[in-house]
């Protein structure tokens, strides 16, 4: 007799009672459809992270220099230096200056928009255009200009489409209005990437408290190289101040590694859960497989006689239990699909602003048949073997 | 030539408790091809564990069982299904047919664990019920039939595998005393067309349809002779007190 035909047998048997079968497969379909939705879940927060961090730039290095004491710094120039030395990996650099004054225009004050103080390389690092006028210069650094380029949002709602030339204040200091930056998020709204001030970072130093450039922005010349990047950083800051706590080198990349790393983790830990679901389920299928085999017994005692080895029995009853919880998985696997397409729906409206896809992935999928299968064998065992070595004479004899 | 069955000196002890029970006890016999031989006694007696011994579904505790010449006694549990699945071709009381499996599937099942492939197993399996009359009904589940069909088909499951030995075990007991007769006038056809068949039975009216009787009481053979004989039906006990009185 072959596996086909084992198969086959199996199914059949299985088909006979369907009520049971079903009862029986619940506990491996709610399993591997809690794992695939919650893997899922998962694949869908990542994807969502990933493309909310990819617009703030995967190529780039943040520094802060916090000092050490008050006679040790490091200064703007030896930062342009340090990046120059090291051109090869190293595009461009610059100064940011976050200014925490609140900006007024006429006699509307705006609390959510951001105020930086950048280089006049700062757009072309990160990719912004300028829509009108001009960009920030090197003339404005060295002058220390109170001019500053708006983004796009404060364009539209504050001076109508035409900002180019008129002012607004940043904390009591007027600045005159040079340019202003294409649109960057599709949407244009209060606290987005369009509701922003750029001003020139020396201005900004001279303004703010401590009049010291603290941090930069470092682009790199290949994104795959950020590592080894933020290595050679790290190492010429630590030759400058001797103290690893003077400083602080981060990688947008890196942060969403980090994030990434900790969305695994939960999901890890919520699949494991899940999956507590499926040998509860395999129980299930061992439980119920015993009793078939006292049930079948009679049937095992006939077959024995006609000349099945212990080895047929113990397939029948193997590929039985496998069968149902492989068909178990199955129908987990799709109705996992069901509900993550339901979960997609659900979530984009519920919280329109986060629209996590829950996608199943393929290698979920892959895992999740894989596993219920094994469990259907690996619980299907004992069962199997407890009727392959039923004595033949006693079984005829049962009723 | 050697004998298709042959006991030497077959034991079979049973340990109830403290006290063993000697199921046989040196059962010695021999039957030939083509022979048709009822194995005949009470409850008790030890039959059912000759059958089993000769079904190979039962070693013995001593003695030796030949089957076509194989020594039975000494072989493993696959060995012994393979025997089973060759050599035996069952018929029980109570038919032992799979309820879920058809007819057809039924008479099957030894073919399938024979490694018949499909096709053939088809073939065999519709010229054996056609053979006891049911080849109108391959498709029909057993629980479709009155019980003498379901012992035909039985019948024709212990034909498919065109074994040595046909073992039929009461097979009559379950069936009504026309329904019964027709079996039996099955079997004799089968033994006039050449098979070998062992019939186990505690009834002496079905026993005297064979050709020779072997008759156990208490684990021993208390008669082995031509069934027509007056003294292959008398119960051995009265014989006893008759000779002696």
């Amino acid at each position: 007799m072959n596996l086909v035909e084992t198969f086959q047998m199996a199914v059949q048997n299985i088909l006979s009672s369907k009520m049971r079968t079903f009862l029986t497969m619940l506990g491996i379909i709610i399993g591997v459809c809690a794992v695939i939705v919650i893997v899922g879940l998962g694949n869908g927060m990542q994807g969502y992270i990933e493309d909310s961090f990819a617009d703030m730039g995967t190529d780039s290095l943040t520094v802060t220099i916090a000092g050490r004491g008050s006679s040790r710094t490091v200064s703007e120039e030896e930062m342009y230096q340090l990046v120059e030395d090291n051109s090869e990996t190293f595009k461009q650099i610059s100064p940011t200056v976050t200014m925490s004054g609140s900006v007024k225009i006429g006699s509307d004050s705006l609390t959510a928009t951001s105020v930086t103080g950048v280089s006049e390389d700062y757009f072309n690092m990160k990719g912004y255009e300028i829509a009108q006028g001009r960009g920030l210069q090197y003339t404005d650094m060295t002058g220390r200009k109170k001019v500053c380029v708006v983004g796009q949002y404060l364009n539209q709602y504050y001076y109508g489409g035409a900002a180019v030339g008129q002012t607004l204040k940043v904390g009591g200091t007027t600045f005159t209005i040079v340019g202003v930056m294409a649109a960057e998020a599709s949407e244009l709204e209060e606290g987005g990437t369009d509701d922003c001030v750029f001003v020139p970072y020396s201005t900004a130093a001279r303004l703010s408290f401590t009049g010291t450039v603290s941090s930069y922005t470092i682009t790199v010349q290949d994104t795959d190289q950020i590592a080894e990047a933020k290595t050679t950083l790290e190492s010429a800051l630590y030759a400058i101040f001797e103290d690893d706590d003077a400083y602080t080198v981060g990688s947008m990349a890196e942060m969403v590694e980090e994030m990434n790393s900790m969305v695994n983790m939960i999901i890890y830990i919520l699949a494991g859960i899940a999956a507590i679901s499926l040998v509860v389920g395999g129980i299930g299928i061992m439980n119920i497989m015993l009793v078939s085999v006292t049930e079948r017994t009679r049937e095992i005692g006939i077959r024995k006689a006609l000349g099945a080895r212990e080895s047929a029995i113990m397939r029948q009853f193997v590929i039985e239990a496998a069968t149902t919880s492989s068909l178990g998985g199955v129908l987990g696997i799709a109705l996992g699909f069901g509900l993550s397409a339901a979960a997609t729906v659900v979530i984009a409206n519920v919280m329109p602003d986060t629209p996590i896809t829950v996608s199943p992935s393929i290698a979920a999928v892959l895992i999740a048949f894989d596993v219920s299968a094994g469990i259907g064998i690996a619980f299907g065992y004992l069962p199997a073997k407890k009727a392959a070595v039923l004595n033949p004479i006693d079984a005829l004899r049962y009723d | 030539m050697s004998s298709l069955i042959e006991f030497r000196e077959v034991c079979k002890y049973y340990q109830m408790g403290d006290t063993t029970v000697k199921a046989a006890d040196r059962i010695s016999f021999q039957i030939q091809k083509g022979e048709f031989v009822a194995i005949v006694g009470q409850s008790g007696s030890g039959k059912s564990t000759c059958m089993n011994i000769i079904g190979c579904l039962d070693v013995p505790t001593s003695g030796t069982y030949l089957l076509d010449g194989q020594d039975v006694d000494q072989m493993d549990k696959n060995q012994l299904a393979a025997i089973r699945n060759k050599m035996l071709g069952f018929i029980f009381q109570q038919y032992n047919l799979l309820p879920k499996l058809t007819l057809q599937e039924n008479v099957e099942v030894p073919l399938m664990y024979a490694g018949v492939p499909k096709p053939e197993r088809h073939e065999r399996s519709r010229i054996a019920l056609e053979m006891v009359g049911l080849g109108d009904k391959l498709k029909h589940k057993p629980m479709q039939l009155s019980g003498g069909q379901q012992q035909r088909v039985s019948i024709a499951r212990a034909l498919a595998g065109d074994p040595a030995v046909i073992l039929a075990d009461e097979p009559t007991g379950a069936l009504d005393s026309h329904t019964g007769r027709e079996v039996l006038t099955m079997l004799q056809q089968l033994h006039a067309a050449g098979n070998t068949v062992v019939l186990i039975t505690h009834d002496n009216s079905i026993a005297v349809q064979a050709q020779r009787i072997i008759r156990l009481e208490d684990g021993h053979v208390i008669y082995d002779g031509d069934a027509s004989a007056p003294e292959a039906v008398v119960t051995p006990n009265l014989a006893g007190r008759g000779a002696a009185g």
